[in-house]
């Protein structure tokens, strides 16, 4: 009989192996930006030249005046031009990134307890909503009071603003598997360490990834808020920097630093995407966003 | 044409009642040895799945006993479950993995049942790049790797389209020859059940219980063609008949 014992690859096979997705750019793709990216500097001249009163106008200078006076002044004295916002830029990134290092060990471990008991779910839940809604800088004083140091107390307010997404991105992932893939390791007598590590986490790494961007962003922003109220002593970060440009009403140097503060923010979003589709893209579908 | 041998898997008057106070089987007894291919068909709801779900003792019945060596249980389900973050060949070691078998073995092993199923070529293929076919295909490998005396199919081509079936059936059917293990398979469709079998097992709506057993003649290999022959026709007649009234 020729009954299929090992049955061949064949051409109807071949078929039934989906095309890869295509990943290269088009010339249209660049297009929507650039127009979004005039309409943007368009709109900046207007307010600046023509929108705001004449007596108002150093408040937002020009976007030449910007670069001339900004970003292409190294340095004069100790606070103006793009060295010193360079140097503290650094100063709250190293903040920000070692603020996220905590918050994700902190966050993930608090949503794999979490997933594992559920009461612990339901007894945590409502105090991270809260967390995460509460006007955390309010809490400055307090935070003073029961914390030496401003760099720990600058942590801190990294990880109570950073920490919700993790949390809830990484428990929603780790929830996220089937059923019948829970059956499968179960038929094996799988133990809890292995369903968790072999099952739970590898499911949950697309939504651990959408955590992680909010979260990184949100630890950015966190390290240049909590610049402006923990800077005593020490090294000064761009939150501080900005306040010091913002009251002598240094206008370029301001802009300068609050550009170079987003644009923190955006490495850091960009890595975060080139990172998650460098570890899950070839199993993951990407969406867009990425 | 197989000499007795003692059942891998046998019910005895096995009934389930959920805490709810459903009963869902009553009363049922079955016993497969090695090289027998049992079906199951039946309203939908009558407990089929349950029977897979307490011979491989993800749940326990609420009355009689199941025998089975438990762990020599090959289970595979409606759907594929194939872990996405994993290629076919990582998904086909996987059990073997969970089993402890060292790295040289696992993919020993993997290999074979990837030849087996006719997936060689695709072992760095992601489920999401294949077709349902092939990825039911990759879930029949991972459950061959340990080479199971007994084989729990849980309706497991129930949603590929007609063509992919027929031609898993034939692939299903060679592999049972060749392995020669005791199936225990679920399914919708009368003329797979035929197809496919030595025996079919009827079973009535809820409480579920075997209202007709009906052995299939035909000889193994059996091919395509047989699908088409007056004697098919009329088993399947046999088996419908007694499905309706199971309906009644």
């Amino acid at each position: 009989m020729s009954e299929m014992a090992t049955p061949p690859v064949d051409a109807a096979m071949l078929n039934e192996v989906l095309p890869e997705m295509s990943t290269s750019r088009r010339f249209s793709d660049y297009v929507g930006p650039a127009v979004v990216f005039a309409l943007f500097v368009g709109l900046w001249y207007l307010l600046s030249s023509v929108i705001l009163p004449p007596q108002k106008r150093f408040l937002l200078p020009t976007p030449h005046k910007v670069i001339t006076d900004g970003f292409l002044v190294w340095r004069t004295g100790e606070r103006r031009g793009f060295q010193p916002i360079l140097m503290s830029l650094w100063d709250s990134a190293k903040i920000a990134l070692m603020g996220l290092g905590i918050t994700i060990v902190i966050g993930m471990t608090l949503a794999v307890l979490m997933s594992s008991k559920q009461w612990l779910e339901r007894a945590t839940w409502p105090y991270l909503v809260a967390v995460q809604s509460a006007p955390i800088l309010a809490l400055t004083p307090l935070i003073r009071a029961l914390i030496d140091g401003s760099t720990k107390q600058r942590l801190l307010v990294v990880v109570l603003i950073s920490i919700f997404p993790i949390v809830s991105n990484t428990l929603f992932g780790l929830l996220s598997a089937e059923k019948s893939q829970h059956e499968l390791f179960t038929l094996q007598g799988s133990t809890r360490w292995v369903r968790l590590t072999k099952l739970q986490f590898p499911a949950a790494l697309p939504n651990i990834f959408v955590g992680l961007r909010i979260s990184a962003g949100l630890a950015v922003i966190g390290a240049v808020v909590g610049d402006f109220y923990f800077r005593q002593g020490g090294t000064v970060g761009i939150g501080a920097q900005i306040d010091v440009y913002r009251s002598r009403l240094w206008g370029a140097e301001l802009i300068t630093a609050i550009i170079m503060a987003s644009v923190l923010g955006l490495v850091v979003f960009l890595f975060f995407g080139w990172l998650s589709r460098r570890a899950i893209g070839k199993w993951h579908i990407t969406t867009r966003g990425q | 044409m197989t000499q007795p041998r003692p059942p891998a898997l046998s019910f005895e008057s096995v009934s389930m009642r959920f805490p709810d106070g459903t009963q869902a089987l009553e009363d049922v007894s079955l016993s497969i040895s090695p090289g027998e291919f049992v079906t199951v068909v039946g309203p939908s709801g009558c407990g089929k799945s349950t029977l897979l779900r307490i011979a491989s003792n993800l749940e326990s019945a609420t009355g009689g006993t199941c025998r089975v060596d438990r762990d020599s249980i090959g289970y595979v389900f409606q759907d594929a479950t194939l872990m996405a973050w994993r290629n076919v060949r990582r998904n086909v070691e996987l059990i073997a993995e969970l089993h402890g078998l060292n790295k040289a073995e696992r993919a020993e092993r993997a290999a074979a049942a990837i030849e087996l199923v006719g997936l060689t070529g695709f072992e760095d293929k992601y489920p999401r790049q294949l077709s349902g076919g092939m990825r039911m295909r990759a879930s029949l490998a991972r459950s061959l790797v340990m080479h199971p005396e007994v084989f729990l199919f849980d309706e497991p081509f129930g949603a590929l389209d007609e063509i992919t079936r027929e031609r898993l059936n034939d692939e299903l059917l060679s592999l049972f020859q060749s392995q020669g293990f005791a199936g225990l398979f679920i399914t919708h469709s009368i003329s797979e059940a035929v197809y496919m079998s030595t025996k079919v097992l009827v079973m009535s709506a809820r409480p579920g219980r075997i209202i007709a057993s009906i052995d299939i003649p035909f000889a193994y290999p059996r091919t395509h063609d047989l699908r088409y022959t007056a004697e098919f026709g009329e088993t399947c007649a046999k088996v419908s008949h007694a499905l309706r009234g199971a309906l009644q």
